[in-house]
């Protein structure tokens, strides 16, 4: 599967700020990936601040906004490094970033802000909104458990820097994995509401948890040292098994009864959901409204 | 990594009574809609340095899971402590503040409750 990349070179990596598609090498591509979905994600639980159930739970999930944000930090300045190394490899002039204070070339600001729609690399089960209580834990329970697998995995890389990250940010993975199982079990195993708005979640989100294991071109076993796909079937033993608890029937991944289930895909290209523009528009407001602001 | 996750009930004490309304399942607590029906519980934390759990604070949580995951997201945000103690507040017996005069103030002119008439050798180190 071929990565997007625009029709015109030049124009793309003439744009103010801009440093994506690195030419050669998985590696940048591959962070801005890890990078990008933390940090949508971390926007989407932030928006239940001041609107949590209760109090306690109001700081639990900005909390764990808080901690993918700082995953995401750690993974955009790496991706930095990373691109505008490869930018001096290729004898690319390094880009003056809008900022101002002498900063050049790609930084964690510019990927964060100045990058649009088709060049963030983002799950798309990230973009989905945050929906009622029951769609948030859910989503947070597929993806961090899949999360701590590719952490588990990434710690042992032969990239130090990587591996570092990795071996930091799992420690609260696992928290995550532990608080949104738990949850999974009280909506599960709880009231008739409560059940119904689960089967209703994960009707939504099953779908887009097929993105989670199939490679892209920048996470090929060579890139990443291992091999994503291998990644699926724990994650299925190990959801599953939550899922039951909750008297919640999970539905395969397509083997069962002949039809199987068509799962979205493309995030990790650039093909994003219709809600993409919107977070992004909410998010950048600030820098889209006054390039170079600094306070 | 082992997910285990056992299911509480109210009071976490399977099988006995829990002092308010006796064993009821997490379905029939959360029916009373999101905060309402769920117990109190107080929170001790101890701290890096210290011996004892100290008082925290107080949050409302519908089991001990979830109380305690509450405390470490609420108390331990600037690392105020490795160990966390969560109790239900029914459970917390306090002295009454009316029976104050009787109860602490007779202590006050007993000066020979004090180990104050020793000599103690040079040698020990510790008193």
């Amino acid at each position: 599967m071929q990565s997007l990349v625009p029709i015109n070179k030049k124009q793309l990596h003439e744009r103010e700020g801009s440093s994506s598609n690195p030419p050669s090498g998985g590696r940048g591509a591959f962070l801005l990936h890890l990078a990008d979905t933390n940090l949508i994600l971390a926007q989407r639980n932030a928006e239940w601040c001041g609107h949590g159930p209760i109090l306690e739970q109001d700081i639990a999930i900005t909390n764990i906004s808080l901690d993918l944000l700082g995953q995401a930090r750690n993974f955009y300045q790496y991706a930095a490094e990373v691109i505008n190394r490869e930018d001096i490899q290729n004898m690319k002039a390094p880009k003056a970033s809008p900022f101002g204070g002498g900063l050049e070339g790609a930084s964690e600001d510019t990927l964060a802000y100045l990058r649009t729609e088709r060049e963030f690399k983002n799950l798309l089960i990230t973009e989905l909104p945050k929906s009622d209580w029951a769609q948030t834990i859910l989503r947070q329970f597929l993806y961090s458990v899949y999360q701590y697998q590719l952490y588990e995995q990434l710690q042992k890389s032969d990239d130090r820097q990587l591996a570092a990250i990795a071996e930091k940010s799992i420690k609260e993975v696992a928290y995550h994995v532990k608080w949104s199982s738990e949850w999974v079990i009280r909506l599960g195993d709880g009231t008739d509401e409560s059940h119904q708005r689960m089967l209703k979640a994960l009707e939504n989100l099953w779908p887009y948890t097929g993105e989670f294991f199939i490679p892209e071109d920048y996470e090929n076993e060579d890139t990443i040292g291992f091999d994503l796909n291998s990644l699926k079937q724990p994650w299925l033993i190990r959801v599953d098994a939550i899922l039951k608890e909750a008297t919640l029937l999970s539905p395969s991944f397509g083997g069962g009864q002949g039809e199987a289930i068509f799962m979205h895909t493309g995030g990790k290209q650039g093909i994003h959901t219709e809600h993409m523009g919107f977070i992004l528009a909410e998010m950048q407001y600030l820098q889209r409204m006054y390039p170079g602001a600094e306070w | 990594m082992n997910i285990s996750n056992r299911k509480f009930y109210y009071g976490d004490i399977p099988g006995e009574g829990s002092g308010g309304d006796g064993l009821q399942s997490t379905s029939e607590k959360t029916s009373h809609g999101g905060g309402q029906g769920w117990p109190l519980w107080e929170v001790f934390i101890r701290s890096r340095q210290g011996l004892d759990h100290k008082h925290a604070g107080s949050l409302h949580a519908a089991d001990a899971a979830m109380a305690m995951e509450n405390a470490r997201d609420v108390y331990t945000r600037r690392q105020e402590g490795i160990s966390i103690w969560v109790v239900e507040s029914l459970y917390i017996h306090a002295s009454n503040p009316d029976e104050a005069a009787s109860f602490y103030e007779p202590a006050a002119d007993k000066v020979y409750r004090y180990p104050t008439f020793y000599d103690l050798p040079d040698e020990v180190k510790q008193m």
